[in-house]
This record gives structure tokens, C-alpha cells and sequence, in this order.
């Protein structure tokens, strides 16, 4: 029997898969590559505690190993019978007392990020958000700028911005893995958090609490451009003309049948909706569409063109099974899909878009 | 009169006898059974979930049923399977191990395993019209709005299962307070019965917090109230913490068992007495008395504030620290000892790296910032797979190896059980080690699908192809079982020949009554003690007399149906009040099994000398 070789030729592959896959992960999603204030704070703990661990695994596995090369029963040993210890007060107090050390370790750096991660104080000079999470779409508003948007949240680098966050349904929970922790978004009270990007990109937002069928397809993304081109945007949302006639006639068409469809009935296209206001957190009944034509991704998760936006129109309940827009509105013929994808396709109001973040 | 039928021949006889039966043995082999059909039912959801995500934006399962998998896959194998096996080992060994003739409370105990199955197959039968899915953690208001029946069935079934284990706990702590033979002090009590003592402890305080968790959501689903519903200024958090307030000793209650396994594994198979056995016995109190005081870390993304998330952190890094003092003692019983390497050591023997592994990733957990990332992703199943799968299971498997020949008379089968061992293994570490990195990349948990081109392709296919290899190892020792039924090795009452404790005075299987004269017990380890003396047998504490024995009975059987019958009632009649009539009936079956109970005295049978003498040992 080389049982414990076996063992420990396992755990070295383990090892050597797990660091070729810690260098994997997809850039601006993985909590491997911390790339916001929040992520790194965690990432230091996860550090510290990992190595901390790994110390500890190596000493337990040391023992282990030892114990199983040299105690195994000979084949002429069958009727050895070993010393009975009872015990061993000085060992007891050593693997109480080195434990109890490293805990403190881990938990002092613990509690002090706690307490940092918490910190609101300066929330009112700063950018605050309210976020509303629904089945399964995010809203955002920022209050101070009296704008809102849906889906894709811009926020400008090096700045905290804060988000306050409700649900208008089940719970969901708020996580960028690579500029954040997450945090929880309640039915009942409004969950505070901030988020800070050190650098400019198109962060993979995703929804961490289970909230129904489409639970895996509730993404959204945060937008972190620099601190001019968050103003630019800011005003040129400020500015929208919702009346705005397309250029082109299939879009002309389409906004008609936008209005004539009932599509207005739930979605806005006017950012600066009336109601906004600093604790208080609205949600519209399904996602504003001000600067659709600039998303990232239509519905959270298809790519962001026309073949699929057609797609999405015609049949969202076989993209994102239990959503609350099927079945609200009158069946849409191929062409009536293609006129209104177009009409929403051109609405972009500004030009800081995902590809002002550099990717 | 069990001993009676079970000596007349034919299945209707033998049937009736299981379901009277009230023999502690029987009904911890009961248990074994009913725990063992949930966790091939449980793996069965295991393996469709892994199928479902070997590849990105598969379609192998909708996403609703998805949802109803991962619930029924997680409240199956920790209600269902897990902890009735755990319960089932106890059962068995524990009365045993402490020179008992049965449990204190026999009816009590029969009525337990029934209400546990009964439970569970209510809670199945959702699969009919549409089984729970709001994950095994049921939150609030996820399921308060899920429509269907499907969590009224998560209600009423684990009421009913739940309602069991309690009794079952009670049952345990009186047995132990009370029943002990003459001679067995506490701190003279083998560590596996220590921890069915502590676990049953845990069991009586951790699960009124469910039940009342369930009645809540029961009323709130079925009688309009809003306990949970933030718009009638109900409060879903609340939710939250009954059910961790429960969950987390719940975890305890799982592992404590195993950690007794162990601790009568080691000490057998090194032939040497358990090192530090009064800090063991110690560190298993203050794991459960730490585990009452950290429920809310797996609610620190909830947004309690840093002060309750710091307090919960460092509360629960301390954790560490007695579940650390246990590895080494273990480490150090091996050490020096003459180690002897077989099924049941090859499962104790992976648990200590595995396990560790769990407990680190554990305290990683704990650091509140640091699960800001973890929580609800991958991370975290990887983490608790490896405690529960790597503690629990490997803990389970051990003792069934260790304990079979105990209870069937004849050992399992040592290649098969080596093949399902490796098999086993390295499965398990394929499935579940990549899933702490899956989540760290960004794959949160109870995703139905994950997208393409997201770098989470290769970790899945791995840890789906790990599931396989679980799965034959599974399979493998069903085999096992099968092939030592017919075929096993017979074993002799000390059937490892180094046994210390008193399950291995006794013949495999015992005798109903297992002990014709309740053993003298002269310290820790009483065999070993007399084989040192070059005793062959325990010295009696008594001279042979006639043994009082609990008569078995269908009530237990009869009140459980009625029962579940009620308990359908109310999931239907929110919709037809003539379902009502179920309600009122099934109650009514049940308050008569009660009343009869009550009324009607039943003294037990008596077993003779005589009868005594002529069965010899």
C-alpha cells in the first residue's frame, strides 16, 4: 500500500492546477485581479489568511506524514502493543496557544477593514447612488445629478461613490467582484456601500443571491471612465430631447411602435425622470432605455446588437425564463422587432459609452 | 414478542416486525436504510446539477427546475441523508458503547424514525407537482412568493422530519444521562458516545429555532400572515436568523458525530488509547457552545454593520481553535502507535488533510472584508463540501466500515471497499478544490448557467468530471454491501481483534437484548483494560437474572401516518377547503394513536432465565 504516496502526488497536481488557474479568470470579473478599493481590501485578508493556512496545513500534513512512514504495523509486529499515552500537557498548550496567536493575526486586520469598509461619514460630499435591484434588471439613480439610467452604472475612477441600495422584490445581492465585495439588497431597509475604481474599464457586475429562475442571467456592469468624461456624460444626460425625432425612417417607424406597442407603459426614455430624490429610492417598472443604444449588452447578457436585441423582443421569456416583461405587451411581428430595435439601437445620447473606458 | 415474530419466517411476519420493531438496533438500522435512499436520491440531484454545468449556457435542465435541484439536493442530503445516517450509527452504537439494554425512550425512538422518513417522503413527493426552489435555505421573500406547492411541501416535510431528530436528540441525552452501566463515568464514556451526547444537545437547542422558523413561513404561506412581507411591515432578515440560528449548529451536529467516529477509529487500528481524551471531550463542548455564537457569519453581506460583523468574525475564527486541538490529538494518537491501514482507516485517515483543508478555508471565511468576496460563490461551496462531504461522509463511510461487521455480523468487502475509497477521493477533490477558485473569478453559487468566455469553462468541466468519479465510488460500494450480504467474511464479536470499547464484549450482531449481564466497566477502554489482564471476557456486574424488554408497537407507525396525512391537508387546503377534511382526519388518526398510548398499559416482556441460560453467551 502507498497510500500516502498516492496522497501527496494528488495534492501537488492540486496545487500546481490551482496556481495555473489563479492566473486565469477573466480579466474585470475576477476577485484574483482586485482592481477597486473594496476588492483589494479583501484581497489583502485573503492573502494573509491564505498563507497563514497554508502554514498551518504544511506543519498538520509534516506530522501526518511522518506518522504514517514510520508507525505503520510491520508485517512481524501483529503482536506489538504500543506505549498508551494519555497525554501531553506541554504539546496541549502549544497547539492552543500557537492557534490562539494566529487567529488574533487574521483578526485584527479583519476588524479594522470592517470598520473601514463601513465608513459613510463622507457620504454626502461625495457621489451617492441609489441602486434598486429587480427581477432580474438594476436600476440606478443618482440623486445629486437628478439623472437615472438602467443595467450599466457609470461611475467616475479614484472616486468613492456610494450606493444605496433596495429591493423592489426578492433579495439580491450587489457584487463587481473586481472593484468590490458585495453586499445584500434588501426588500426592507437600504443597504449602504461604497465602491471606488482605481482605473478606467467595463467591470462584470453580477446578481449573489439567488432571486428566481434567471438569477445566473442578472448582470449588469459598472462603467468606471475618468472623472472628465463622467462629467461629460453626466451633463449629456442631463440634456436628452425624449422627443427626439431618429434620423433614419425604419427608426422613425419604430419609435411609433414604441408608443403604439406600450413599450412607454414600463420603460422610459428620458433620464431625467421627475421624483428623484436623496433617500428615496423609485424604481420604474422595467429598465430606463435613455442611452440604450450605448449598453453594454442587451438584457444584461446577449451581445449588444440588433440580431439579438430582435431576439430579446420577440421572445424574452426563452432568454431569461420568469422575467416580468413577457406577455405584457401585444405580439410583435419580425418587422415591428426590427423597426423598434432600430429606433432603440440609435437612442445615445451621449458619447462616453463602454468604449470610453477603453474596453 | 419481537423476538417471537422474528423467529416465524415469511415477509409478512418480518415486515410487521420492522415496523413494530422498537429494538434500538433495528431502528438505527432503520435509519442507516431510509439516510442511505435519500443519499443516492441526493447524489442522483447532485449529478444532474454537475451535468448542467459541465458546459457554459448548457440547456440540459431548465432553469426552474435547476432551482428545484439545488434545494432538493441540499435539504435532501443535509436532513434527509447526512444526519438520519448519523442518527442511524448512533442508534446502534451508542447503547453499546455504554452497556445498555436500548435507548431509554423505545417508542419514542420508533416514533422518530417514522416521523424522519415520512418527512422526507412528503418533502419527495413534491416532485410531482413542483418541489421547492428557493435554495435549502428557504430565504424569505424568495419563498413566500415562489408560487406552486413546492415550498409548502419544504414546510411540512421537515417539520415532520425535524419534529423526529428532536425526539431522537432527547431520546440520546436521557439514554446517556441515565443508562449507563455500572462503572461508566462521564469521563470513562468512549468519545463517539461523548459526541452523540453533545450533538443531541446541539439538536435540542438548534431545531426549536427551525420549527418556529417553519411555523412562521407556514402561516405567512398558508394563513396570510406577514411575518416575512416588508410591505405589511413583516421583516425577511428574520428569516435569516431563525434559520442560521439553527443552520449553524446544525453543521455541528454533523460533524461532532464523526469527530467521535474517528476517535474510535484511530485508537483501534494504532492500538493505542486516544491522546488527550479529556481535552478532546473538552474541545467538543466549546465547538458547540462556539457554534451557538456565530450564526450571523454566514449573514455578514446582509448589512448588520461592522460591529455585529466584527464580533461574529472573531467569534467564529475561535472556532479554530478546539477544532485545531483535535486534528493534533488525533495526529498524536497515531503517533507511536502501530498503525494498520484498512477501509475504515483509509476514510478516517483522508479525512485528517481533507478536513483540515474545510477548517481552513473555514476561518478564511470568517475574516468578514474577505467573504465580502466569498459569500454566496463557489468559494463557499467548495468550503462546505469539504467539511461535510470530506468530515461527514468520509466520517459516515468510516463508520459503516468500522461498525458493519458490529451490526450485520460479516465484514465489507476490503478490495471493493478500497476501490470506492480512491475512487471516492480523488473525486471528491476534483469536484470540489477548483470550486474555491471557480468563485474567486467571479461564479457565484445557484447559477443555472454561466457564460461563455468568462475563463470558468475548464474549472467546471473538472469539477464535473470529479462528480463521475464520486458517483462509481458510490456505486462501488453499493456493490460492497450487496456482495457482503451474500458472500461477506463472518466476523467474531471483537471482530478487529483490537477493539477497546464495549460494542466489542458483545457478539456480531448482538443479541436483542444485548447484554445477557451488564459488564463491570473498570475505566476508559474497559476491554482493552481486561485484555491487558488477560481477561477474556468483561467481568459482570451482575449475575444472570431475567432482562425487562420494551414490546414493540404500531403505533408509532399508524400516528406518523396520520401525521403526514394532515400535513398534505394543509399544503392543499389553501386551495379547496374540502382538503381540510385531511387535516382534521389525519389528526385525528393521530390523537387516537396517542390516547391508545396513553391509556393502554404496556409493561414490557420479560426474558428469561432459563432462556438466558440455554442461549448460552
Amino acid at each position: 500500500m502507498k497510500g500516502w504516496m498516492g496522497k501527496t502526488k494528488l495534492f501537488f497536481v492540486f496545487t500546481l492546477l490551482a496556481f495555473f488557474l489563479a492566473g486565469c479568470g477573466m480579466e474585470n470579473l475576477t476577485a484574483l485581479d482586485p482592481k477597486g478599493y473594496g476588492a483589494e481590501k479583501s484581497m489583502d485578508l485573503i492573502i494573509l489568511s491564505t498563507l497563514i493556512m497554508v502554514g498551518v496545513f504544511i506543519v498538520v500534513m509534516l506530522i501526518y506524514v511522518i506518522v504514517l512512514i514510520r508507525f505503520r504495523r510491520k508485517k512481524d509486529q501483529e503482536d506489538h502493543v504500543p506505549k498508551q499515552v494519555e497525554g501531553n500537557h506541554k504539546l496541549e498548550v502549544i497547539w492552543t496557544v500557537i492557534p490562539i496567536i494566529l487567529v488574533l493575526i487574521i483578526a485584527v486586520p479583519t476588524v479594522l477593514a470592517t470598520f473601514d469598509l463601513a465608513d459613510d461619514s463622507k457620504a454626502e460630499e461625495l457621489i451617492n447612488v441609489n441602486v434598486k435591484g429587480n427581477q432580474y434588471w438594476w436600476h440606478f439613480e443618482y440623486p445629486g445629478e437628478e439623472i437615472q439610467t438602467s443595467q450599466d452604472l457609470y461611475i467616475p475612477t479614484g472616486e468613492r461613490v456610494y450606493l444605496h441600495m433596495l429591493s423592489s422584490d426578492v433579495i439580491h445581492s450587489f457584487w463587481v467582484p473586481s472593484i468590490s465585495g458585495k453586499m445584500d439588497v434588501n426588500a426592507e431597509n437600504v443597504n449602504t456601500m461604497y465602491i471606488e475604481a482605481h482605473e478606467e474599464g467595463v467591470y462584470w457586475g453580477k446578481c449573489a443571491e439567488l432571486c428566481g429562475p434567471s438569477h445566473s442571467l442578472m448582470d449588469f456592469k459598472v462603467i468606471a471612465v475618468s472623472p472628465e468624461e463622467y462629467d461629460q456624460w453626466v451633463n449629456d444626460m442631463q440634456n436628452v430631447d425624449p422627443d427626439a425625432e431618429p434620423e433614419n425612417a425604419v427608426a422613425q417607424e419604430g419609435q411609433e411602435l414604441f408608443e403604439a406597442k406600450n413599450c412607454m407603459g414600463c420603460h422610459a426614455t428620458d433620464s431625467a425622470a421627475t421624483g428623484i430624490e436623496a433617500g428615496k429610492i423609485n424604481a420604474p417598472v422595467g429598465p430606463n432605455l435613455t442611452n440604450f443604444g450605448s449598453r453594454s449588452n442587451v438584457a444584461g447578457v446577449l451581445e449588444h446588437d440588433k440580431e439579438h436585441l430582435v431576439d430579446w423582443l420577440l421572445d424574452p421569456e426563452s432568454i431569461k425564463p420568469g422575467n416580468k416583461m413577457t406577455g405584457q405587451y401585444d405580439e410583435l411581428s419580425q418587422e415591428e422587432a426590427e423597426s423598434i430595435a432600430e429606433y432603440l439601437l440609435q437612442l445615445q445620447p451621449s458619447e462616453i459609452t463602454p468604449e470610453s473606458a477603453g474596453n | 414478542m419481537s423476538m417471537t415474530s422474528a423467529q416465524k419466517s415469511g415477509f409478512g411476519a418480518t415486515l410487521w416486525d420492522w415496523l413494530t420493531t422498537v429494538d434500538h438496533k433495528k431502528i438505527g438500522i432503520l435509519y442507516l436504510a431510509g439516510g442511505g435512499f435519500f443519499f443516492l436520491l441526493g447524489g442522483l440531484e447532485a449529478v444532474i446539477i454537475r451535468i448542467q454545468l459541465i458546459s457554459p449556457e448548457n440547456n440540459f435542465i431548465s432553469a426552474g427546475l435547476y432551482n428545484e435541484m439545488i434545494t432538493m439536493h441540499g435539504t435532501t442530503m443535509i436532513f434527509l441523508a447526512a444526519m438520519p445516517i448519523l442518527l442511524g450509527l448512533m442508534n446502534f452504537i451508542m447503547p453499546l458503547q455504554i452497556g445498555a439494554r436500548d435507548v431509554a425512550f423505545p417508542f419514542l425512538n420508533s416514533l422518530g424514525f417514522w416521523l424522519f422518513l415520512f418527512g422526507g417522503l412528503l418533502l419527495n413527493l413534491s416532485w410531482f407537482t413542483g418541489a421547492p426552489d428557493a435554495g435549502w435555505t428557504n430565504y424569505a421573500p424568495l419563498s413566500i412568493q415562489s408560487p406552486g406547492h413546492g415550498i409548502d411541501f419544504y414546510v411540512m416535510g421537515l417539520q415532520l422530519s425535524g419534529a423526529g431528530t428532536l425526539m431522537g436528540g432527547i431520546n440520546f441525552i436521557v439514554t446517556i444521562v441515565l443508562m449507563r452501566a455500572p462503572g461508566m463515568t462521564y469521563m470513562r464514556m468512549p468519545l463517539f458516545t461523548w459526541t452523540t451526547f453533545v450533538a443531541s444537545i446541539l439538536i435540542l437547542f438548534a431545531f426549536p429555532a427551525l420549527t418556529v422558523g417553519l411555523f412562521l413561513m407556514m402561516f405567512d404561506r398558508m394563513f396570510g400572515s406577514a411575518f416575512f412581507d416588508a410591505a405589511l411591515g413583516g421583516n425577511a432578515v428574520i428569516w435569516q436568523h431563525l434559520f442560521w440560528i439553527f443552520g449553524h449548529p446544525e453543521v455541528y451536529i454533523l460533524i461532532l458525530p464523526v469527530f467521535g467516529v474517528f476517535s474510535e477509529v484511530f485508537p483501534t487500528f494504532a492500538k493505542k488509547r486516544l491522546f488527550g481524551y479529556t481535552a478532546m471531550v473538552f474541545a467538543t463542548f466549546l465547538i458547540a457552545f462556539l457554534g451557538f455564537m456565530v450564526w450571523a457569519h454566514h449573514m455578514f453581506t446582509v448589512g448588520l454593520g461592522p460591529v455585529a460583523n466584527s464580533i461574529f468574525a472573531v467569534a467564529t475564527m475561535a472556532i479554530a481553535v478546539p477544532t485545531g486541538i483535535k486534528i493534533f490529538n488525533w495526529l498524536f494518537t497515531l503517533w507511536g502507535g502501530s498503525i494498520k491501514i484498512n477501509s475504515a482507516m483509509l476514510w478516517s485517515l483522508a479525512f485528517i488533510p481533507s478536513f483540515t483543508i474545510g477548517g481552513m478555508t473555514g476561518v478564511m471565511l470568517a475574516s468578514a472584508v474577505a467573504d465580502y468576496q466569498y459569500h454566496d460563490t463557489y468559494f463557499v461551496i467548495g468550503h462546505f463540501h469539504y467539511v461535510i462531504v470530506g468530515g461527514t461522509v468520509f466520517g459516515i463511510l468510516a463508520g459503516l466500515h468500522y461498525w458493519w461487521p458490529k451490526m450485520f455480523g460479516r465484514y465489507l468487502n476490503e478490495v471493493l471497499g478500497q476501490i470506492s475509497f480512491w475512487t471516492f477521493f480523488i473525486g471528491f477533490h476534483l469536484t470540489f478544490f477548483i470550486q474555491h477558485f471557480l468563485g474567486l473569478m467571479g461564479m457565484p453559487r445557484r447559477y443555472w448557467v454561466f457564460l461563455e468566455n468568462q475563463g470558468l469553462d475548464t474549472g467546471n468541466l473538472i469539477s464535473s468530471i470529479g462528480a463521475f468519479f464520486m458517483s462509481f465510488g458510490v456505486i462501488v460500494f453499493l456493490i460492497n454491501i450487496i456482495y457482503t450480504t451474500i458472500k461477506g467474511k463472518k466476523a467474531p464479536g471483537d471482530a478487529w481483534g483490537s477493539g477497546r470499547t464495549l460494542e466489542w464484549t458483545i457478539s456480531s450482531p448482538p443479541v436483542h437484548y444485548n447484554f445477557k449481564q451488564l459488564p463491570l466497566v473498570r475505566g476508559l477502554d474497559p476491554l482493552w483494560i481486561e485484555k491487558m489482564e488477560g481477561n477474556e471476557k468483561m467481568t459482570p456486574a451482575e449475575p444472570v437474572d431475567e432482562i425487562h424488554m420494551p414490546n414493540g408497537s404500531i403505533l408509532p407507525f399508524i400516528m406518523t401516518i396520520g401525521f403526514t396525512i394532515a400535513s398534505y391537508g394543509f399544503i392543499y387546503q389553501t386551495g379547496n377547503k374540502y382538503w381540510l377534511i385531511a387535516v382534521f382526519a389525519g389528526m385525528a388518526i393521530a390523537l387516537i394513536c396517542m390516547l391508545i398510548r396513553s391509556l393502554k398499559d404496556d409493561h414490557g416482556h420479560h426474558i428469561s432465565k432459563e432462556e438466558l441460560e440455554r442461549v448460552g453467551d
